[in-house]
């Protein structure tokens, strides 16, 4: 069964009087437990296309089923919901709060929570997430005192306090040098493999692209290939 | 830092009005009571009006008032916090070579100086209520006296001759200058009123006036010689059945009291008119047998003193108010501007628009309650400095400090709502992208 399907996703920008068409009727899915990369070039409407699979954009048109829920016509604070119960997200930039410490940036998500958690809770779930990707022994560090790569381990371990069935990874590796981007593409592909954690790579960088098992391209606002699940695809 | 200069605006904001709320109470209070030292808060009981054989003596007509009506008002009026008899006589006061009319020469008990708040002697001290009892030829007297009689060499110890008996001066008053109508209040002697009363009105009536003939001057005895032959007016027969009180020959010309404070200037009054009427024995329907006069236009003076001191301090705190919580909004803006990444990745998590609006509102109100905080500690400071620096009078206002707490929390609410509106309402796209 597909986690996400996009049925003809349109999204139009209105730029005073003139219409611009990013995203002119995108089909696709993924299923559960894939590890996908999203390639395109800048200006392809790739980022669109991440915003609104990233439920932080809704479609101009079409569908968006998301874990079996049709959430086109969302409002935002609905969506900020599905966000907080659905997706973890990873950044280019990190986005790591500054003068706070790796554990209190792993516990942040857990405060917008609808349930209520005791913050003895939240601590113990975030260091549990931050042994995980290897950083037991920094977590009382600001996000000043850590090498990129663990800025980005930290900003992983807080996309996955939520329990997210699905994680979006923007340039996850844009700003870290090859090793490092190297243990960190390692660390998805753990967690897709020993885990099942439904994985989106979205990069320009073919190198990226190639740990994953399927590649979806964008062009010109519509899929130029590998809309559809290979599994799917021989089933048909 | 940037947080300390935030809540710099609502502390100098506070400090401001907790400074300005007690030393402008202190100035407030010290205006009072400069007013209340005129007689602001001063009663006068007149014995009323006598209708003698149809013809109206007007007020003071009737010698009703004694000095016990005196002292019962003391005790048993609340609002009053002394009283004391008065009676008046004219008489010419000699010293030696040099003679003077005195504008008040009075008979009362030592209280009178607290009624007028005159209890402060410049020289020496004031009878005593001893010297009340025993009748004692003593007396004190104001500036004006001693510079007309002894030249301004002190007065203590030495005679001054009035109605041919000498009393010693025991006490000079602190000048007090001349009052509302321009009358020289420092042109007085006063001295026990029984001693007034019995030695020297009393003596004027009969006997004591050939002894001072021999002179050439004209005696005030004989200019006003009228006033006392009458004082006792033989009651009819009805009259003292009506009264069965003995007859009492300790009348006096008035009663001077003082009331608590400005507002106790209306209760003085009922209180002293159910009480006299009581002791009186006037029946509900029949009208009072003295008059009650207060000092209205002082008091009202003084109530408009206060409301337009009041009214200053409140619109200098308004003001630094609002410039302190102009500058936190200022910077809660600039701080929504720079922290817009974070807003975008807080709801990119998952933090809805209400979230985002709770945390930049609970923070601006954090900024004002410190800011208070350290706003009422600065203003104690300011007050008590100016207090030991300047002396002037300042008094710790309890009701400030939580104005201000609950105003600083105020303007934490309604000038670090717009920020926080304007945070909530951002695009977390666009939150995200921002460099």
């Amino acid at each position: 069964m597909a986690l996400l399907e996009l049925h003809e996703v349109c999204k139009t920008y209105h730029l005073g009087e003139m219409d611009l068409q990013v995203l002119k009727g995108v089909t696709l899915s993924v299923a559960k437990g894939e590890l996908v990369a999203l390639m395109g070039a800048s200006g392809s409407g790739k980022s669109t296309l991440m915003n609104i699979l990233g439920c932080l954009d809704r479609p101009s048109s079409g569908e968006y089923w998301l874990d079996g829920q049709e959430i086109s016509g969302a409002s935002a604070d609905e969506r900020a919901r599905l966000r907080n119960r659905l997706i973890g997200f990873v950044f280019q930039s990190f986005n790591l709060l500054a003068r706070t410490s790796a554990l209190d940036n792993v516990c942040m998500p857990l405060t917008y929570g609808l349930e209520y958690i005791h913050e003895h809770e939240m601590k113990a779930r975030a260091t549990e997430m931050l042994r995980k990707v290897g950083l037991a022994d920094r977590m009382d560090h600001q996000p000043s005192q850590l090498s990129g790569g663990q800025q980005q381990r930290v900003a992983i371990a807080r996309s996955l306090i939520n329990r997210p069935r699905l994680l979006l990874a923007d340039e996850p590796t844009g700003n870290l040098d090859s090793r490092t981007s190297e243990e960190i593409l390692q660390m998805f592909r753990e967690l897709n493999e020993k885990e099942g954690l439904t994985i989106i790579l979205v990069t320009h960088d073919p190198e990226v692209a190639h740990h994953a098992k399927r590649t979806i391209r964008i062009r010109d606002g519509l899929i130029a290939g590998g809309a559809e699940s290979k599994g799917e695809e021989t089933q048909k | 830092m940037r947080a300390a200069l935030t809540t710099l605006g609502i502390v100098i904001g506070v400090a401001a009005v907790i400074a300005m709320m007690e030393i402008g109470n202190g100035s407030a209070k010290a205006i009072q009571h400069t007013i209340a030292t005129m007689g602001a808060y001063n009663l006068m009981v007149f014995p009323g009006n006598a209708l003698m054989s149809g013809v109206s003596t007007g007020s003071g007509g009737s010698m009703r008032l004694t000095p016990e009506d005196a002292e019962a008002i003391l005790t048993d009026c609340s609002s009053v916090t002394a009283a004391a008899p008065v009676v008046w006589a004219r008489a010419q006061a000699v010293y030696n070579n040099l003679n003077w009319q005195p504008g008040n020469l009075l008979g009362t008990t030592p209280s009178f100086l607290d009624v007028r708040d005159w209890s402060e002697m410049a020289q020496g001290n004031a009878f005593t209520d001893r010297d009340v009892r025993n009748c004692s030829k003593v007396c004190v007297i104001g500036k004006t006296i001693v510079r007309m009689l002894f030249m301004d060499e002190s007065p203590i110890g030495k005679e001054i001759r009035l109605m041919n008996v000498n009393f010693k001066v025991v006490g000079v008053l602190k000048a007090k200058g001349a009052n509302m109508m321009g009358s020289d209040q420092d042109d007085i002697i006063l001295a026990p009123w029984t001693t007034i009363k019995y030695r020297v009105t009393g003596v004027s009536a009969t006997a004591a006036v050939p002894v001072a003939t021999t002179t050439t001057s004209i005696l005030p005895s004989q200019v006003y010689p009228a006033a006392q032959a009458s004082l006792y007016p033989v009651p009819s027969a009805s009259q003292q059945t009506d009264t069965p009180q003995p007859v009492r020959f300790a009348n006096v010309n008035a009663i001077v009291v003082q009331a608590r404070s400005a507002d106790a200037v209306k209760p003085a009054i009922d209180e002293t008119t159910a009480l006299l009427r009581e002791r009186h024995h006037i029946q509900p329907s029949m009208p009072e047998d003295f008059t009650i006069r207060d000092m209205t236009e002082m008091v009202r003076t003084m109530s408009s003193t206060t409301e337009l001191m009041t009214t200053l301090l409140l619109i200098v705190a308004a003001i630094s108010l609002v410039v302190g919580g102009v500058g936190i909004m200022n910077i809660m803006l600039v701080s929504v501007t720079e922290r817009t990444r974070e807003i975008g990745l807080r709801m990119a998590v998952g933090a809805q628009s209400g979230d985002i609006l709770h945390q930049f509102l609970m923070e601006a109100i954090v900024l004002c309650l410190i800011g208070g905080a350290v706003g009422i500690a600065l203003g104690r400071t300011t007050s008590v400095l100016v207090r030991m620096i300047k002396h002037w009078p300042t008094v710790v206002s309890l009701g400030a400090i939580v104005v201000a707490v609950a105003v600083s929390a105020l303007v934490g609410v309604l000038f670090g709502f717009y920020p926080a509106w304007k945070a909530s309402r951002l695009d977390p796209i666009d939150a995200l992208r921002y460099e």
